[in-house]
């Protein structure tokens, strides 16, 4: 009993401090991007750019691939459903509603914090046990100007972009199925699309998406340059890294569509 | 030799330099001063706190409690703004390398370069070739670190570590690693340095060979405390059994390997 509670209470109060050390990283981060160019210590362009390319770019195809059958999948899900009563056409609804609100940007965050997040930290960890961290420190370079903050805004910049793209593909998924499977018509299925999408919905899976970008940048930065221990450690910051990242952005994904919900 | 040291100012003060990990003190009050264009060598046995002490002058640690001056600034207590101006006054060659993997040779060196001072790109190409002139690699600006065989690195980290024309160089066991040859140049590299631009070097080693051939005078940390401190001479003549013991390498002696006595068999059960 008491070395459940002392268990519970040591779980508790490392959750905190890293929460603590994540919020401060992420104000220096802040500090960094808005200050930084007034004190002609900008966050370096460059970096920014091979980040944006590494994380965008790169990760275009599994983000299309993904959600491409996602979208199938979600179509021919809820036909089965629809179809008994009588409704099949909202297939085009579901599919897009649920794509731009739900399922796009969580499953494209979830693609990112895997093939993205896990890179950053077992990048930044190897470059922590190997004294390059130390080595940017003693040349005058602050590590979270120099390596965390173009991580941060390539990340904050793209995964929204990805995610709208993704939802895009996974409406065409759904498209795909309606036309050719469902006997839907196509002008017919892209007209309902349309017209059961809000702004609103959009926007809410846009800033979804970001506040996930946020978290995967924090937590894969934090993990990464917080690495003690050689080879193994660089091995357990990144499964770490990845574990925290899927489970964060699960929690997250529920508190904002609470929100959403219960303020109409 | 000896009494010119007294003419010099020290340019680095340490000051009951206390710090613990975890509760496990590492250093227990060290005090030494390091004078202006010497050689100052750090000996000590593995795990003793060498680094540890190097990552305080160098800014990257903090202590718990002690003083550290240099260049008349006490940066144990100095902000970010401040070290960040200390630092272009100083570089570092790390235990590994250091050098930054996704990058080129050359612009590993260039990067100090490219971020302390406003000079024109083609100026910063010329003065990365001077100084990989200078520790013998001319050429090799456009290998990535990972080409490059483990004194290379050493090599291209001092390089890196001198780009900015520093008063002080911290080497941390420049020489582990090396082939006897190599480790010949790159004492070479640290005496020529010195003599030559006038640097002040304070190198960590445990090579014995390297110590009597560059050091003007060296520490013996143990225990996290200073043994002694003196020439290569006075060192060599200690009477510090813990000394040496170092010296000479024996495995019996004050330095306990082997630890047998009280609470042997109780560790060992535990
Ligand atoms: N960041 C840290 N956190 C906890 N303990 C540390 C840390 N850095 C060093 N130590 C401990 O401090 C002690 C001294 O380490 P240090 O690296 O200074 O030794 P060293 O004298 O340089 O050894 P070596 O000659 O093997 O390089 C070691 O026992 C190490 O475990
Ligand atoms: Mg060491």
């Amino acid at each position: 009993m008491i070395t459940a509670l002392d268990s519970i209470g040591r779980l508790t109060h490392g959750f905190l401090r890293q929460a603590g050390d994540m919020l401060a990283m992420f104000c220096q981060c802040l500090f960094w991007i808005v200050v930084g160019p007034f004190k002609r210590k900008p966050v370096p362009v460059k970096n920014f750019f091979a980040q944006t390319v590494f994380s965008g770019w790169d990760s275009l195809l599994i983000v299309i691939f993904v959600d491409f059958f996602i979208g199938m999948v979600l179509a021919m899900q809820s036909a089965y459903q629809l179809e008994q009563l009588g409704a099949t056409i909202y297939v085009a609804a579901l599919v897009g509603v649920s794509m731009t609100r739900e399922i796009g940007p969580v499953l494209t965050a979830l693609v990112i914090a895997g093939r993205v997040g896990a890179a950053i930290t077992a990048e930044l960890a190897t470059m922590k046990v190997t004294e390059q961290v130390e080595a940017l420190q003693t040349i005058g370079l602050n590590p979270v100007r120099y390596l965390v903050a173009p991580r941060l805004l390539a990340l904050a910049l793209m995964l929204p972009v990805l995610t709208v793209i993704g939802d895009l593909m996974g409406m065409v998924g759904g498209y795909v199925i309606g036309v050719t499977n469902l006997g839907l018509g196509s002008g017919l299925y892209i007209d309902t699309t349309i017209e059961f999408l809000t702004n609103k919905d959009i926007l809410t899976g846009l800033l979804k998406s970001f506040v996930f970008a946020l978290i995967i940048a924090m937590i894969s930065c934090q993990q990464g340059l917080g690495t003690e221990g050689g080879a193994e450690g660089v091995g357990r910051s990144t499964t770490r890294s990845v574990v925290t990242s899927f489970i964060m952005i699960i929690v997250a994904d529920a508190i904002l569509t609470a929100l959403f919900y219960f303020a109409g | 030799m000896s009494s010119s040291h007294h003419e010099r100012k020290p340019v680095i003060s340490v000051k009951n330099l206390v710090k613990s990990f975890g509760g496990r003190r590492i250093l227990n009050g060290v005090t030494l001063d390091i004078l202006e264009g010497e050689t100052f060598v750090i000996m000590g046995g593995s795990g003793c706190g060498k680094s540890t002490f190097l990552r305080h002058l160098i800014g990257s640690l903090r202590p718990d409690s002690g003083e550290v001056w240099m260049f008349g600034e006490d940066i144990a207590k100095a902000d970010e703004d401040r070290m960040h101006e200390i630092r272009k006054k100083f570089g570092m060659l790390f235990q590994s390398g250091g050098l930054f993997d996704s990058m080129s040779v050359g612009d590993n060196i260039a990067l100090p370069l490219r971020e302390h001072t406003k000079l024109d790109d083609s100026i910063i190409r010329i003065m990365v070739r001077m100084k990989l002139e200078l520790v013998g690699l001319s050429g090799f600006e456009d290998l990535m670190p990972s080409q490059l065989s483990g004194g290379m690195k050493k090599r291209v980290g001092l390089a890196r570590a001198i780009a900015l024309d520093p008063k002080i160089v911290f080497y941390d066991e420049p020489t582990a690693g090396l082939d006897p040859v190599m480790t010949g140049v790159v004492d070479k590299l640290t005496i020529d340095l010195t003599k030559q631009l006038g640097i002040t070097s304070v190198v960590v080693t445990h090579d014995m060979n390297s110590v009597f051939r560059i050091a003007d005078r060296i520490v013996m940390l143990h225990k996290g405390e200073v043994l002694q401190i003196g020439t290569p001479e006075e060192i060599r003549h200690a009477k510090d059994p813990i000394i040496q013991q170092f010296i000479n390498g024996d495995p019996e002696g004050p330095i306990s390997f082997l630890q047998r006595g009280e609470g042997y068999l109780d560790k060992l059960t535990a």
